[in-house]
């Protein structure tokens, strides 16, 4: 009787044992990446650049491939409708993300010497996810564009080598 | 070794916009690979590029390790005199590297 009891709560033990292996087996899956900037910390970092002024979409054209295979290097022009005049010129040109460990990609600071306000280089990026290009004009407004980019191979965050 | 590689034009008329183009080679390590082991590999990339046209500044650059390996970065100026660009990066644990090209301007 005694030993039947046993058996049995060692049986329920087992599956309750196998039931939590599988959950905790599933959690790492989930949540293998640790450091990611989120859609709010890519908010927080754009406001520490734009400060409470508003960010209004246009102007800036944002060319990247909506679809890479290879995220370790992703070209990207970004460039900005602006006459270039010592009266009205694009002062910086500040590019952000949603889903990479940090928020910033990179800022470039332009002046009216430039003649055309526009840059390129090439990023990295770790998952399929949203870029964001604001421009400061020299009158203080801020102009934005955005593009959705869909990444096969991700950049090497958490690659092991 | 690091070595930059530039492309700006040999020649320009006064008042064109000129493309000018640069690579530096660098690894830009982000600090957020880890080794079989479990360590961090520790960041390494360059953090600031910055241009001078006959010595007034005309470009800087932030960089974050979202900039691909061989950092690649172009931009645009107006031709206005002849002379020389100067070209720098600065980086992780005492990254610092210049390079330099000149322009004839008629």
């Amino acid at each position: 009787m005694t030993m039947r009891k046993a058996e049995g709560s060692t049986r329920r033990r087992f599956l309750e044992l196998a039931g939590a292996a599988a959950a905790i087996g599933a959690v790492p899956v989930v949540t293998v990446r640790e450091a990611v900037a989120t859609p709010e910390t890519m908010a927080a970092a754009i406001r520490t650049v734009v400060g409470t002024a508003t960010v209004q979409p246009g102007k800036v054209k944002l060319d990247i491939p909506p679809l890479v295979e290879n995220g370790n290097t992703v070209p990207m022009t970004v460039s900005v409708a602006s006459p270039m005049t010592p009266q009205e010129f694009v002062k910086s040109i500040h590019v952000f993300n949603e889903k990479n460990p940090q928020p910033n990609i990179g800022n470039f600071f332009l002046g009216p010497r430039a003649g055309r306000a526009q840059i390129s280089t090439r990023v990295r990026l770790a998952d399929s996810q949203k870029i964001i290009a604001i421009a400061r004009l020299s009158d203080g407004s801020f102009w934005s564009a955005t593009a959705d980019v869909v990444v096969t191979l991700a950049a090497c965050t958490e690659e092991i080598i | 070794m690091p070595s930059a590689l530039i492309n700006v034009p040999k020649k320009a008329k006064r008042g064109d916009t000129i493309e000018i183009k640069t690579l530096m080679s660098h690894i830009m390590e982000t600090g957020y690979r880890h080794t079989a082991a479990g360590q961090v590999i520790p960041r390494d990339i360059i953090t600031s590029f910055s241009c001078r046209y006959n010595g007034e500044e005309i470009f800087r650059a932030d960089l974050f390790p979202a900039i691909a390996a061989n950092p690649f970065i172009t931009f645009f100026t107006v031709a206005t005199e002849s002379g020389k660009f100067e070209f720098e990066w600065i980086g992780d644990n005492g990254f610092s590297e210049t390079a330099s090209a000149s322009i004839s301007v008629e």
